[in-house]
């Protein structure tokens, strides 16, 4: 049953909750505004929020000045390279605890989790030193190994939610029927765990891109994905305000359209299931 | 039914991720205590010498860790209340009917997937900034004198910052349980002449009571290790003001390179998270049978 709301109580809220999600999204609509401005404009009292003049030149000055493209491709790289690995070891973990349950799943799961919980710092200066001697400081492959292992807990649980909810008797049909192990996993279980798959892939993806405390401790240059790269407009050429915005702009937005795509997976993936 | 064959197949599928996860745990656990117990400072390579709990003696009695420790305890509660209490309100807005629903509730979530980077120089920037800020000069036409927030209200700023980043997830979850209670019951109490505040403290927190206690632990793990706003905004200070624990011990490795001193906060930390971590899996261990 449907419940009768007046449309002037409708009003009033939506007023309210407009006017609220417009405060909230307000620093991002702000930093795309002044991409498109000149650095005078950008500083100019009173500020102009819709009224200057456009410009896209910060965006082709940002990326003469400072090979943005190459720190953006750092972070396709890294971000899709380490959940990528990481579906690719988790898949068998998850669909082993999925379908074969034993009495020790439960604990196994609970263990993996517990390790996402170890601060980063204890693993700090290990993990550091290591690169160091290693030589995979400022290395590609060595952030894609970290943030593959720091996000394996999540790509794991995710994955068993889901297959958990692909009911086992279509697999036994299937064992009935004769089909192998592989042949199980590859025409019965996979087309029914893409759309879980996928969803794990995206808010991993997320959240590699968006990693800020090994992408920061473990490059400098070369392997700088975008979250390391902007932190270097921390002074003093984050006074350019533009430019500043530009690289921030680029930086958010595709991960932001991805992100508005994955809200269901995102409650569902970060809460471990609990909350659905 | 599980055969013995599909079990050792399973536990065949489990390995590697068990065995990356377990060296992952141990590996760098075990070498940052042992680099605890040392005298070891890479300015001076080649001096490393036992040294006992000397590290732990010298970081548990640096002003600097008390300092640390109240600020991180004061970063995780201030952000865990703004974004709690702001969270609730607005999944209660959200669930409204209100026009263009879907439109706010993307312009609220869009915060969670800024990095921190950018939103904390965002911030820093274009809003904090005393001279060319939008604070700044909202404070100006007010006729008042605009604050310097990074230098006057460090810890304050880094609050602000990371409440904004983390105020969409603590709606998205709270929405998310709004939106699976039951219409009926809501529509049932509220024939009994329940008003707004009752069915919310009777009937609307109870059923949230999950969602909440998920937001508060999970928030706690990544509101212990903030790192990436306080290193791009204060550096940590002025002073000590800002440091963190997390913050504190990079200091103490990268900075000042005094290996031991740092893993002995690490450790340290290590300890902090885990009472925190003890709790979400008993939780999340407990929502898993149900």
């Amino acid at each position: 049953m449907a419940r009768k709301v007046s449309t002037q109580r409708k009003l009033v809220m939506s007023a309210i909750a407009w006017t609220l999600g417009i405060v909230i999204f307000f620093p991002i609509l702000w930093t795309f505004l002044t991409s498109f401005k000149t650095e005078g404009e950008a500083v100019a009292t009173p500020p102009s929020l819709f009224f200057f003049h456009w410009t896209t030149e910060n965006y082709a000055e940002v990326q003469s000045r400072s090979d943005y493209f190459l720190h953006f491709m750092n972070s396709v790289t890294i971000s899709l390279g380490s959940t990528i690995l990481g579906l690719l070891i988790a898949i068998p973990a998850a669909w082993a605890m999925a379908f074969a349950p034993t009495k020790r799943t439960k604990d196994v799961l609970m263990w993996m989790l517990s390790t996402k919980m170890m601060p980063p710092v204890g693993a700090l200066i290990p993990i550091y030193l290591l690169f160091r001697d290693g030589g995979l400081l400022d290395t590609r492959i060595g952030l894609v190994s970290v943030l593959t292992l720091i996000n394996l807990p999540i790509i794991v649980w995710m994955l068993y939610t889901y297959f958990k909810e692909i009911p086992g008797e279509i697999l036994e049909a299937a064992r009935m029927d004769g089909a192998s192990l592989a042949k199980e996993i590859i025409y019965v279980l996979t087309p029914m765990a893409v759309p879980g798959i996928a969803s794990t892939l995206l808010l991993n993806v997320i959240l590699a891109w968006n990693e800020a405390f090994w992408t920061l401790n473990l490059t400098t240059s070369n392997a700088a994905p975008l979250t390391a790269f902007i932190a270097s407009y921390s002074s003093p050429e984050g006074l350019f305000y533009a430019k500043l915005s530009a690289a921030s702009t680029m930086a958010i937005a595709p991960i932001l359209i991805l992100g508005w795509f994955s809200q269901k997976q995102l409650v569902r993936g970060l809460t471990f299931g609990a909350v659905k | 039914m599980a055969t013995t064959h599909t079990r050792s197949a399973a536990r065949l599928m489990m390995a590697p991720s068990v065995i990356l996860l377990f060296a992952w745990m141990i590996v760098p656990l075990a070498m940052t205590i042992y680099f605890s117990l040392l005298r070891y400072n890479l300015l001076m390579p080649g001096t490393e010498e036992f040294a006992g709990i000397m590290n732990y003696q010298f970081f548990l009695t640096d002003p600097a860790f008390f300092d640390a420790l109240s600020n991180t305890l004061i970063l995780v509660g201030g952000v865990l209340a703004i974004t709690i209490i702001g969270g609730i309100a607005f999944a209660l807005l959200l669930d409204q009917p209100i026009f263009g629903q879907g439109i706010v509730r993307i312009l609220v979530i869009a915060p969670f997937f800024v990095m921190p980077t950018v939103s904390a120089l965002v911030w820093k920037n274009m809003f904090m900034n005393p001279v060319n800020g939008l604070f700044g000069w909202l404070a100006r036409a007010m006729g008042f004198q605009p604050i310097d927030f990074l230098a006057s209200v460090p810890l304050l700023s880094v609050i602000i910052i990371v409440s904004w980043q983390w105020l969409p997830f603590a709606t998205l979850i709270m929405l998310t349980a709004l939106q699976s209670l039951d219409e009926e019951q809501k529509e049932a109490a509220e024939m009994d002449g329940a008003g707004f505040v009752s069915r919310f403290i009777y009937i609307v927190l109870p059923h949230m009571a999950r969602a909440i206690t998920v937001v508060i632990l999970i928030e706690t793990i990544f509101l212990l290790s903030v790192f990436a706003e306080i290193l791009v905004t204060t550096n940590g200070g002025p002073g000590t003001q800002s440091t963190n624990l997390t913050y504190l011990v990079y200091a103490q490795a990268l900075l000042q390179f005094d290996i031991g001193g740092a893993s002995a906060g690490g450790i340290v930390a290590v300890v902090l998270a885990n009472i925190v971590a003890i709790f979400l899996v008993r939780l999340i261990g407990k929502n898993l049978e149900g």
